[in-house]
């Protein structure tokens, strides 16, 4: 499985998503590639995707693409990431 | 961890700002992009594009309650990675349907994709905790600020340390 995390520039929240991702997934016991995308190529390589990660904002300029998204509220809660994350995957 | 790729080594004393005042949010952005700019990472043309990324992105940048990580992208306003930590004297609402208002903004430059990457999941990581968050946002001087950051990367460091 693959996971986009999309943000405005590709290098600040964006980040810190596939951060809290990667423990998120550890935590969850799931394998997956995590990638960083600015909002500029995420649509591109969306296709490409099985998830994509963003915030509330970002996904309102994604929308139509095909991969389930899920949107991050606060960025440092784990807990939002691991509940969110493990939801769309049992349901993807 | 105090050497390249902590928090330590890209926030200098002079980008740590206690109790700026702010007008609206571009003004906070301001601020944060002051503290770079007196820190030596950047020059003033970054802070106009740290508030053109939210003009035309919106403000995704508040990316926790009382959060924002205000940037922009390489350019060639930026001399080198740098953070900035400017808490508000008063809260700032950024647009943000939940995270608002702010109360610290983190200021970030990347001349590259690369550089910044340690120290930004060390900032991360430090503010995932409630009680440094808190302590953080209560702080009242610099001092504090770094001392926060210094036991957080010294714990961090002994952590990885062989036994």
């Amino acid at each position: 499985m693959k996971i986009l995390a999309v943000c405005g520039m590709g290098l600040g929240s964006g980040l810190i998503l596939r951060m809290q991702a990667e423990k998120a997934l550890k935590e969850l016991g799931i394998q997956a590639d995590l990638e960083v995308a600015d909002i500029g190529t995420a649509r591109a390589l969306a296709p490409t995707a099985d998830l994509i990660l963003t915030s509330e904002e970002l996904a309102q300029q994604l929308v139509g693409v095909k991969p389930r998204i899920v949107t991050i509220k606060n960025f440092i809660d784990l807990r939002e990431m691991v509940t969110k994350l493990g939801d769309a995957i049992d349901r993807s | 961890m105090n050497g390249h790729g902590s928090i330590s080594s890209l926030l200098p004393d002079r980008a740590i700002w206690i109790g700026a005042d702010a007008t609206d949010w571009r003004d906070a952005i301001r601020r944060a992009g002051d503290a770079l700019t007196a820190s030596g990472a950047v020059t003033d043309a970054y802070t106009d594009e740290m508030i053109a990324t939210v003009e035309s992105l919106g403000p995704y940048i508040v990316i926790a309650p009382g959060i924002a990580l205000a940037h922009s992208r390489p350019s060639p306003a930026v001399h080198r990675s740098g953070l900035s930590l400017v808490l508000l004297s008063h809260p700032i609402e950024f647009g943000h349907r939940t995270n608002d208002p702010v109360r610290l903004v983190i200021g970030l430059a990347a001349p590259d994709d690369a550089g910044h990457v340690d120290a930004l999941a060390s900032l991360a990581e430090f503010l995932t905790d409630d009680a440094r968050r808190e302590s953080l946002l209560g702080a009242r001087d610099a001092a504090t600020v770094r001392s926060l950051i210094g036991e957080f990367e010294s714990a961090a460091a002994a952590a990885e340390a062989p036994a």
